[in-house]
């Protein structure tokens, strides 16, 4: 279970997902990069100890997240081969040189190993207890934006409806 | 947790955060920009765990990671809402299309 290789293949993944979803030229081809990118990031929270957030990373972030963006996707008009290469040529012209900054950075980081942290004893804390007692206000946001967010989509496409008569 | 991993862990967040931010600066696409966001948003949520299994606080971190999901995806509706609205009016996902909008 404490295997370092699998943290490490899992990072390797993970950073080629990010790689393949930024770099795809097709629109869909970016959303299934980004979901893969989810699932990984789901296993990195198992191996961390977290499994009730990865469980909300998996269902909400890889499942809900990626079929809002393929519902966009399908719902608007997929790009003309034309418009995708052209883009593509501009994005590389305007900077070329983002590749070789993010490049430079991950040597770096490599470059100097951090200090070893000893593992400190996990606070037996209980996610639900500490969600309900000491951060019950966060409680108190997430259901105000939900409720924003319900709003705020409703109002869009009643105005979205009322254009359309 | 040994240096190394440690610091394979902190290279990955970097790595993937600044891949998020590189397709946000770079996209005049709406989706792209984002599944630019998304990217960021993963780094944060990754180096929030982290912190919590360093510090021993993997409760609280994991409360803090739920409220950034759940917010996330709120964003994200609305967002994905938007930028259909916008593609109704113009008939194209670029983001510089909105500067024909009038207030």
């Amino acid at each position: 279970m404490n295997d370092p290789i699998i943290d490490i293949v899992v990072l390797a993944l993970l950073v080629l997902a990010a790689a393949w979803s930024v770099l795809s030229t097709r629109l869909l081809r970016a959303v299934i990069g980004l979901a893969f990118a989810s699932i990984l990031v789901t296993t990195l929270l198992f191996r961390l100890d977290s499994p009730l957030a990865a469980v909300f990373e998996l269902s909400v972030c890889a499942g809900l997240i990626s079929a809002v963006f393929l519902g966009a996707i399908t719902l608007s008009q997929l790009e003309t081969d034309q418009n995708i290469v052209e883009q593509a040529k501009e994005r590389i012209r305007r900077y070329w040189y983002l590749p070789l900054l993010l490049l430079l950075v991950g040597v770096a980081i490599i470059h100097k190993t951090l200090p070893s942290i000893p593992d400190v004893p996990v606070v037996n804390e209980d996610v639900r207890q500490v969600l309900w007692t000491s951060r019950h206000l966060d409680l108190l946001g997430q259901v105000v934006i939900l409720v924003a967010g319900a709003f705020g989509v409703t109002i869009l496409f009643k105005e979205a409806r009322k254009h359309e008569r | 947790m040994s240096g190394e991993l440690l610091t394979l862990y902190v290279a990955a967040i970097a790595l993937v955060g600044i891949a998020g931010l590189y397709y946000l600066l770079v996209t005049t696409n709406l989706i792209r920009a984002l599944i630019g966001v998304e990217l960021m948003m993963k780094a944060v949520t990754l180096s929030l765990i982290l912190a919590g299994r360093l510090t021993g606080h993997v409760g609280l971190a994991q409360s803090l990671v739920i409220t950034l999901i759940v917010v996330e995806v709120v964003v994200m509706v609305v967002a994905v809402g938007l930028i259909l609205l916008v593609h109704r009016h113009t008939n194209r996902l670029n983001a510089r299309e909105l500067n024909n909008i009038k207030g």
